[in-house]
């Protein structure tokens, strides 16, 4: 037993040996999983990701005319930064207007871009409370959401876009 | 003011390869070697020696030292500048873009000083010895390298284009704007990177076989995020460390970034600091709601990676004056997102009749090349347009061909034919046809 452990640990020595000759460089160093939760910030459709937390289109208000609209206006209507407001049914026409209403695919992906990119003077500054409430306000603006709804990790990948079928993949077209 | 045409008209004619007097440059090829001998003789009989009172003030002085830096001469410089577009202001300084001046360069790669930039926040200070870059998601070992590690790798150096997939858009406007080549087209340009490929670090996490896309995010303060199929990204991505030789510029990048060589600019994440693998795109703000490309149906193309085939004319182009007849060496740049370029044509009769130009070597895949076409201007309004043709077999569109195949306002992927006109004081401006 014990010289079939030796040999065998003998074997793993050499294999490992000439592992680490043919596969150098490997300078990488194992990720943590604390390391990964800081950084990973990403929110896929699917809402997987999305934080502990809520807000609504209410607490919403506050934050936006706070932080928002000084550049989107008061009512969402843009200037000097994007239009969020209005347009839906407009893309086939001669003055299409992409808005968050109008063109945006996916309700996750306003939480995504204002918490990594918002406001832009100081992104990353908001809580994931006021992310949510602002999220909100957004979508009640285009009359997505009601005023009082909670959108929270549950309810906010459910929220279904006007434009969601708006999309064509072309990502195998090479 | 005109000269006589009857001393070169039956050259003209021997070399015409299209109307309005495009020529076959072998023509002056076979010129030159006789005026060089000519020369020769001139020499040998003797001029005065340029000394004395006959000697430049430069040559009668000591030069300036060696110094531990260059730059152009201060007599080149006004013009070497990139175009700043900062189209929100002072509300937002470090969104917008900068433009390569590429009708003041020639060659095929951009200085890195004149690299074309696009920041959707501003260009970050990146300390090196703080920036990490990790690899996470549907891999076997997420792993983090610092900056140390990565500088560990060997090296590859990949010579591309990078092109801001709204290079262009003052093209796709209802009036042509009275603007120089670069202010239009210069949202490209061309570098030799130096990296690791990106294969080689997803293979030392272990990509998961359910994997199919990747996430690539910038540090800057727009934490920047592209969703890029794996496919592409176990092909020919880069690592990048290095731009021209030198390490990638804060501008675009330092201290690494990704180079994604033929896909549309902001793919190549300038900053990066995260890798992750997954099984879907994100849809991203910035692959959502920016950069898809509407119809007229009203349906957008998503994911629209590959850059057109595309050439510009850059001598002369919009802004420049021809100040007589004669002869002029017509140059411009083709590219294409998807391979090597193999043809440009140019006309100088609005598209009516056509001669090949000449590609200059090399000619590499997703890469600037440089092409040139032999000019007998005659003094009169004319109209140049160069066509390009990659080995996919791809040929440029008219403006109103591209025009009518998106839905209103499209101001990405743009490459349509540039038109420059030349009216019969030399002037050379943008023009649609």
């Amino acid at each position: 037993m014990r010289i079939f452990e030796s040999a065998t640990l003998l074997l793993l020595i050499v294999l490992n040996a000439n592992y680490a000759i043919a596969d150098e460089p490997r300078l990488g160093r194992p990720a943590t999983a604390e390391e990964i939760a800081v950084i990973d910030i990403s929110i896929p459709p699917s809402g997987k990701g999305l934080p502990a937390g809520s807000g609504n289109a209410v607490a919403g208000e506050d934050v936006y005319a706070q932080k928002c609209a000084s550049c989107h206006a008061v009512d969402g209507t843009g200037k000097p930064a994007d239009k969020l407001v209005g347009g839906i049914g407009s893309l086939d026409s001669a003055k299409p207007v992409k808005t968050v209403g109008s063109f945006w695919p996916y309700a996750t992906t306003l939480f995504d871009y204002i918490r990594r990119s918002m406001p832009l003077n100081a992104p990353m500054t908001l809580t994931d409370d006021e992310t949510y409430a602002v999220t909100a306000y957004v979508l009640f603006l285009n009359d997505i959401v009601s005023k009082e709804q909670s959108v929270n990790a549950k309810s906010l990948p459910r929220v279904r876009m006007p434009n969601r079928n708006g999309f064509v993949d072309m990502s195998g077209v090479r | 003011m005109k000269r006589k045409p009857n001393r070169i008209a039956s050259q003209l004619k021997a070399g015409r390869v299209a109307a309005n007097g495009l020529i076959d440059r072998r023509v002056f090829l076979q010129r030159g070697a006789a005026t060089g001998l000519a020369l020769a003789g001139g020499i040998a009989s003797g001029y005065a020696a340029n000394i004395g009172d006959n000697a430049k003030p430069w040559q009668k002085t000591i030069g300036a030292p060696m110094s531990a830096g260059g730059s152009p001469s201060r007599f080149a410089q006004e013009k070497l500048k990139r175009g700043v577009l900062q189209p929100y202001g002072e509300i937002a300084p470090g969104s917008g873009a900068s433009m390569t001046p590429i009708h003041e360069l020639h060659g095929t790669i951009t200085p890195n000083g004149l690299h074309f930039e696009r920041h959707h926040n501003g260009v970050p200070d990146i300390d090196p010895a703080q920036h990490k870059l990790t690899i996470h998601g549907l891999v076997k070992r997420p792993l983090v390298f610092d900056m140390e590690a990565l500088m560990r790798y060997p090296m590859v150096n990949r010579i591309c284009f990078i092109e801001c997939s709204g290079n262009s858009f003052f093209n796709t406007f209802a009036k042509p704007r009275p603007l120089p080549a670069g202010m239009i087209h210069g949202l490209v340009s061309c570098t030799e990177w130096t990296g690791i490929p990106l294969s080689v670090l997803l293979d030392e996490a272990g990509v998961d076989a359910k994997a199919k896309w990747i996430l690539a995010e910038g540090a800057d303060a727009a934490t920047m995020g592209r969703s890029i199929p794996l496919s592409k990204a176990l092909d020919d991505v880069i690592v990048a460390l290095y731009q021209n030789g030198e390490p990638v510029r804060p501008e675009q990048g330092y201290p690494v970034r990704l180079v994604i060589p033929g896909f549309e600019g902001n793919t190549s994440i300038k900053w990066l600091h995260r890798i992750k693998v997954t099984d879907r795109p994100l849809h991203a703000r910035d692959e959502t709601s920016h950069y898809t490309d509407l119809l007229p149906d009203g349906k957008a193309e998503q994911f629209t990676f590959v850059m057109g085939v595309k050439s510009v004319i850059t001598r002369p182009s919009g802004g420049m004056t021809i100040w007589r007849d004669g002869f002029y060496e017509i140059s411009g740049l083709a590219w294409s997102g998807a391979s090597k370029i193999r043809r440009v044509e140019v006309s100088a009769d609005g598209g009516k009749t056509w001669g090949d130009a000449y590609l200059h070597g090399p000619i590499l895949d997703k890469s600037l090349t440089r092409f040139s076409m032999a000019w007998h201007w005659n003094g009169e309004p004319v109209q140049l347009q160069s066509r390009a043709t990659d080995e996919k077999g791809r040929v440029q569109m008219t403006h109103g061909q591209w025009m009518a195949k998106y839905g209103a306002g499209q101001r990405y992927h743009y490459n349509a034919m540039q038109t420059w006109a030349v009216n019969e004081h030399g002037e050379v401006s943008n023009a649609y046809l």
